[in-house]
């Protein structure tokens, strides 16, 4: 062993210190940021003794990809939106996935150049690396379309889906049995064929998957990326790679479980259930939806707001779009100067991300105190005098508590209806991502005031400071 | 790769596993975006295999030109992922930044 390789090691295992203890970091508020430096630097020291032994032998494709992929990367993390966060992290999670799909390919190749077959562990490791980066980097880009809206967020089914998904899936497979036993003579033409495929299925995973789902699979699709990762270090002999996806591996996999749990649904049935295609058809053709829906202004939800004792804000996906969270504190400050107590509900698959409502709340300076889980929220709301539903609405609906037929039957909800006054901030009548009904809406506490969220709030803030 | 340099990589991978487990379940919900955007940013370590990738199919002589192309590819890709991936965290986490409010 070169003196070399002996310090790239140690360097390796300094990184590995590094991020494990930067997670470590990462379980408190007060502690993440450090949490964050030291995976940073971490991934510094790493990346350094990397160049060190690498660029002497091909300083141009790596010296390119650094500067170009560092540059895009800040470039597009400094400007994005906070609301645009869960999108901008499926991106970077999908150039992960594409990147360790490349690795295998570059590493066939090199195998396939040194006339050699490789060994069992690396043919197999680098079809299967291909066939899951391929997928996560497809899926990633479609899951990103879908929350940026440049498509629809409904999931897209046609009929013979799953025949059409299980063909190509099949198809995969069968490359991938031939292509591990590959001899390097006649079947160099296949790698990128495979490619294709699993690019292709990765898309159609993703397709029949509604907006609303979009936090499971964002998380599913982290730890597909993280097990492609694992999966290359197998390739090139590199505990680095290998520890690195396991931790992402086994942390995207929890979060999934802990989303699918928040829904109560099983995870098959958010992958390939089309969740709400069936009830968006079913609003499509109904007659006006909901009849007996009360509409209410902004100066009488204002009155109700300046008088309550205890207000209960529900934030939900319609806040983040409207980008209403300084408007909702604005307001909190000038209820709690009257008295108010202000606290916030987060269901735990509000927004389209782990925790999306959390960061948006950060952003606008509410103190995480007043953030309640549902599990604290939920005894709270018999004694909260109003509920603010801000864009809100599946998390909200008395549905999923008794109406054994609804879609989302079963799913753990915010009691908002047990509030005094239930005031939902809303753009229309349309239903939410699931396209289902909120029977919320017709109850004899519930008002309606409609608008655009942060407009509504900006309206209500004017209207307690001038009472 | 011989038997022992497999199965000492599988009980890393496994081992690896058990520690991500442990590490992350104690995430406070509030800190789960941030938490992802993290781990998002560690898996973008793909960056190094990418460089060693390069590097192996360099030492052979000059590749094919498309070759290099999807190397180079390979290497921005992983670039992307990491920068990007820390530079949207510590964005996020600089929210998180402000005092606790003396309650």
């Amino acid at each position: 062993m070169s003196v070399l390789t002996i310090v790239g090691a140690v360097g390796d295992l300094v990184a590995i210190a590094c991020f494990i203890q930067g997670l470590i970091l990462l379980n408190a508020p007060s502690t993440a940021r450090a949490g964050n430096r030291l995976a940073m630097a971490g991934m510094a020291i790493a990346m350094i003794f990397a160049a060190w032994q690498t660029l002497g032998a091909a300083a141009v494709p790596i010296v390119v990809g650094i500067l170009v992929g560092g540059a895009i990367g800040v470039v597009a993390a400094m400007r994005v939106k906070m609301t645009a966060m869960p999108q901008m992290v499926a991106l970077y999670n999908g150039a992960g996935g594409g990147a360790a799909a490349l690795v295998s390919m570059v590493e066939f190749y090199h195998i396939v150049g040194t006339a050699g077959q490789g060994d069992p562990v690396v043919r197999v490791s680098l079809v299967l690396s291909a066939i899951i980066g391929c997928i996560s980097f497809t899926g990633s880009i479609i899951a990103f379309l879908k929350l940026q809206e440049l498509m629809t967020g409904r999931p897209i089914t046609y009929p013979g889906q799953q025949f059409v998904n299980g063909i190509v899936a099949l198809a995969v497979a069968a490359l991938a049995v031939w292509l591990i036993g590959f001899d390097g003579e006649t079947t160099w033409w296949c790698f990128p064929l495979l490619l294709v495929l699993a690019c292709g299925l990765g898309k159609l995973f993703v397709l029949p998957i509604g907006g609303a789902d979009m936090p499971v699979v964002i998380s599913l699709l982290n730890s597909f990326t993280g097990l492609a990762v694992a999966i290359t270090g197998f390739e090139i002999d590199s505990t680095l790679l290998i520890i690195c996806g396991a931790l992402v591996g086994a942390s995207g996999t929890l979060l999934t479980v802990m989303m699918g749990k928040a829904m109560n649904r099983p995870l098959t049935n958010v992958l390939f259930g089309a969740f709400g295609a069936q009830g968006g058809a079913e609003v499509a053709s109904a007659s006006g939806g909901p009849q007996n829906v009360k509409s209410t202004s902004a100066d009488d939800v204002a009155i109700m707001l300046a008088y309550a004792q205890k207000v209960m804000v529900v934030p939900g996906y319609g806040m983040a779009v409207a980008q209403a969270q300084h408007s909702v504190k604005a307001l909190a400050d000038q209820l709690e100067k009257r008295g108010v107590k202000v606290s916030y509900a987060i269901h735990p698959v509000a927004g389209r991300m782990p925790g999306h409502m959390n960061v948006l709340l950060a952003e606008a300076n509410v103190p995480y105190p007043a953030l309640l889980d549902m599990e604290d929220a939920n005894p709270e709301f018999p004694t909260t005098d109003v509920a603010l539903v801000i864009g809100a609405n599946d998390v909200t609906n008395p549905a999923a508590r008794n109406v054994t037929s609804s879609p989302i039957y079963g799913m753990p909800i915010l009691d908002v209806d047990k509030a005094g006054n239930v005031i939902v901030l809303k753009r229309s009548m349309r239903s939410g991502f699931a396209g289902i009904e909120n029977p919320l809406y017709e109850l004899d506490n519930t008002s309606m005031l409609f608008g655009d969220a942060k407009a509504s709030v900006d309206e209500l803030t004017a209207a307690v400071k001038a009472l | 790769m011989d038997i022992n340099a497999f199965l000492g990589l599988l009980t890393v991978l496994v081992l690896a596993i058990f520690v991500g487990f442990a590490v992350i379940s104690k995430v406070p919900t509030t800190l789960h975006t941030p938490l992802m955007s993290a781990t998002n940013a560690i898996h973008g370590v793909v960056v190094i295999g990418a460089m060693v990738a390069a590097a192996a199919l360099y030492a052979n002589g000059a590749p094919a030109p498309w070759l290099r192309v999807a190397a180079t590819i390979a290497v921005t890709l992983g670039a992307i992922n990491v920068f990007g991936g820390f530079a949207v965290t510590e964005r996020m986490l600089q929210m998180f930044k402000r005092k606790e409010s003396p309650k």
